[in-house]
């Protein structure tokens, strides 16, 4: 028994260094192209940035997506490439992972290292700590150092219009909203669109849901299904990757039946694509977050030279950093109109919207 | 061929046909395997930071390698871990943030706390399986969402309705700042020698005790356990008892070694589902747990890298490390075939 457990123990050490054994000679290799690389990134007088996203990946067709066609954007721009020494990003697989993978960023030599998203948070103020000579930049959450910039957005603003279009256009009277996690970005979505609600017509039932998770579609699908059942008609989500199994259960709804009476709110980025059944769509419009223009906008401050470190930048809509996606044709243009004057008043300052729901 | 070559050949032919399957994968898709593998190695042995990040997520893995080996030597598949894992986590947060208290206090009775509650989690389904024979697998995994909710309630408690809570008081904390200052900041903590000790501590409960004795009987035969005058009850109450401390303890390494907080969860870590993993690797066994552990912590941590290195995308990733853990774990194909060519060679 024991000799057999040894024996089986030894295996295994052999097991481990056949691993190491079979990578040992590439390894050189790879150190040597390494150090070219870290060589040509001091070298070049270009400007590098790098994101890191949260569980989601930049494929999750919203918040994460956007930042990174952001990162597209400005890297056609400025005639960069994917890669070292222009933009790239790094997806993590859960909490352990985040300081990590920022940590890879920082040592592929990038100018600044975006944190995409409120769970980033934590980890952006751990680097930031560590590594004070270098810049980092947290989206949708705050984080009190000199080295970094934060990036929030008035969501409740656009949330606000959304729940305006959905009471004006709700024909049941009844609404929903779909949320991931209950933290601050969500429930400035959820207060906005209630305040929208009930600004147009207080009787209108708001049914509020949180799933507890922004990656998991299955969940959101079967929330909508319940939510769609009830009588709900118009579902605003916030839940990421979550809310698009409330689209496959809107448009689920839509196959069976296409005058079926059902409407999503998409959520980040313009969501009209997930929406698409056949001929129809069942989006109504998306509350955008500008993710990509904020992000671009500190890229190139910090390319000028004037990084905002330490401060905390809020996009509104004053400051074109939130707005409701073109519906389309969802909407007819006299809703639009008035929300066009809710937008105008939110603006202006006429109306302050409340970041937390009473 | 001797048997001891045999035992030798086996899971080096396991790993190699792992990462060659996984680099038919990458070449199907279209990466390639040799920059692959080499961000994967240098993800885990590249610097002092990658080491010390390797060894900081095989703590975690050892402890819950370990819970579940310890039950299934009672034989209780306690798929519990997780569950028990997250209540351990923040049992220790929550002493490492309430209570001020000398650091020879405070930082062991964060650790107890969490085993404490670990193995309190554990208690149930042994007490239930024990007395009313319900399978400890159901009770397990649903203890396991208990635990993920409640812990949730309780982190935002204590948090004043935020998702993190603040940091450990520094009494309690595993952070070693001797570590971070040879490891260039990475999160390697003191809790690799709790781990390391626990692996002592179920070699010796296991093989030099009279209770390990009976946990092990009853494993192999509950009956003739019980004719040979063996409380059975009471040794499988015990086993999941000392399982779930072992799971409890990997949650106070994440508490108060590498995160330093508690944080509401929007799904399972999957340190203690990977714990089955590892245990089954090490055929249950506290050495073999070792091993297992080491394997798992390295290529999860090493894999971090291959998009970054590599710019092979995690999916992809997440595969191959599957294919080498899958063949790794297959050995026995290879064993069988390795005898038979043996047979024919002896034959002729």
């Amino acid at each position: 028994m024991t000799k057999r457990k040894f024996g089986l123990g030894l295996s295994l050490v052999l097991a481990a260094g056949t691993i190491l054994g079979a990578c040992g000679t590439k390894d050189d290799e790879k150190a040597s192209t390494g150090s070219e690389g870290a060589d040509k990134g001091t070298e070049s007088t270009d400007f590098s940035i790098a994101m890191i996203t949260d569980v989601g990946g930049v494929d999750d067709k919203s918040f994460n997506q956007s930042a990174w066609e952001g990162f597209q954007a400005w890297g056609k721009e400025h005639g960069l490439e994917k890669g070292d020494g222009g933009f790239d990003y790094l997806q993590s697989a859960g909490d352990a992972d985040y300081v990590t993978n920022l940590n890879n960023l920082v040592r592929r030599d990038f100018d600044i290292v975006y944190g995409i998203g409120f769970l980033l948070e934590e980890p952006i103020a751990t680097i930031a700590d560590q590594k004070p000579d270098n810049k980092f930049v947290i989206l949708d959450g705050v984080a009190d150092r000199p080295n970094v910039v934060s990036v929030l957005f008035k969501e409740q603003e656009v949330a606000y219009l959304a729940g305006v279009a959905a009471a004006l256009m709700s024909e049941t009277k009844q609404v929903g909203f779909v949320g991931g996690m209950e933290i601050p970005v969500i429930e400035r979505f959820e207060a906005g669109f209630v305040e929208g609600v009930k600004a147009v017509d207080p009787s209108i039932k708001v049914d509020v849901q949180y799933t507890g998770k922004f990656d998991d579609a299955a969940l959101g699908k079967t929330t909508a299904n319940r939510m769609y059942s009830s009588g709900v008609d118009i579902i605003a989500h916030a839940a990421g990757g979550t809310g698009n199994g409330v689209f496959a259960e809107a448009k689920e709804r839509k196959t069976k039946d296409p005058n079926a009476n059902v409407w999503v709110i998409g959520v980040d980025s313009d969501q009209y694509e997930e929406g698409a059944v056949g001929d129809s769509n069942v989006t109504l419009t998306s509350m955008l977050k500008k993710v990509g223009t904020a992000v671009q906008d500190v890229a190139n401050d910090a390319m000028a030279g004037n990084f905002p470190g330490g401060t905390t930048l809020t996009y509104g809509l004053a400051e074109n950093g939130v707005e409701l996606a073109d519906s389309r044709g969802a909407i007819p243009q006299e809703i639009l109109d008035q929300i066009k004057e809710y937008s105008d008043k939110v603006a202006s300052g006429e109306i302050t919207v409340p970041e937390t729901v009473e | 061929m001797p048997n001891r070559v045999v035992n030798i050949l086996v899971p080096v032919i396991s790993v190699i046909l792992g990462l060659l399957v996984g680099a038919v994968v990458m070449v199907v898709s279209g990466y390639d395997p040799v920059a692959g593998y080499s961000a994967l190695w240098n993800g885990i042995f590249g610097d002092s930071y990658t080491i010390g990040e390797t060894i900081r997520q095989i703590t975690p893995y050892l402890l819950s390698g370990l819970a579940v080996a310890f039950a299934f030597r009672t034989g209780l598949f306690n798929i519990g871990v997780e569950g028990q894992l997250l209540v351990g986590w923040f049992a220790a947060a929550y002493v490492g943030i309430a209570f001020d208290l000398p650091m020879y206090i405070h930082l062991p009775l964060a650790i107890i706390a969490a085993a404490v509650a670990g193995g309190l989690w554990a208690f149930i389904p042994g007490l239930l399986k024990a007395k009313l024979q319900v399978h400890e697998v159901i009770v397990t995994i649903m203890m396991n969402y208990i635990a993920l909710h409640t812990t949730n309630v309780l982190t935002r408690m204590v948090a004043d309705g935020k998702e993190t809570t603040g940091t450990i008081k520094e009494t309690a904390s595993l952070k070693s700042v001797f570590f971070e200052s040879l490891t260039d900041y990475s999160r390697l903590h003191y809790g690799i020698f709790i781990a390391l000790a626990m692996v002592f501590v179920m070699w010796f409960i296991l093989e030099k005790t009279t209770t390990g004795f009976e946990l092990k009987a009853v494993g192999f035969n509950k009956n003739a356990s019980e004719y040979a005058g063996m409380n059975v009850n009471k040794n499988i109450i015990l086993s999941m008892v000392i399982s779930g401390a072992f799971a409890g303890l990997a949650g106070a390494m994440e508490a108060l070694g590498t995160f330093q907080y508690a944080s509401v969860k929007g799904g399972f870590t999957g340190i203690g589902f990977d714990g089955i993993a590892v245990a089954l690797l090490g055929a249950n066994t506290p050495l073999g747990v070792v091993f297992g552990a080491t394997l798992f912590g390295a290529l999860k941590f090493g894999s971090l890298n291959m998009p970054n290195a590599a710019g092979i995308p995690v999916e992809i990733v997440s595969i191959v490390i599957a294919l080498i853990i899958f063949f790794v774990a297959c050995g026995y194909i290879i064993r069988y075939f390795l005898v038979k060519t043996n047979k024919k060679k002896e034959a002729k």
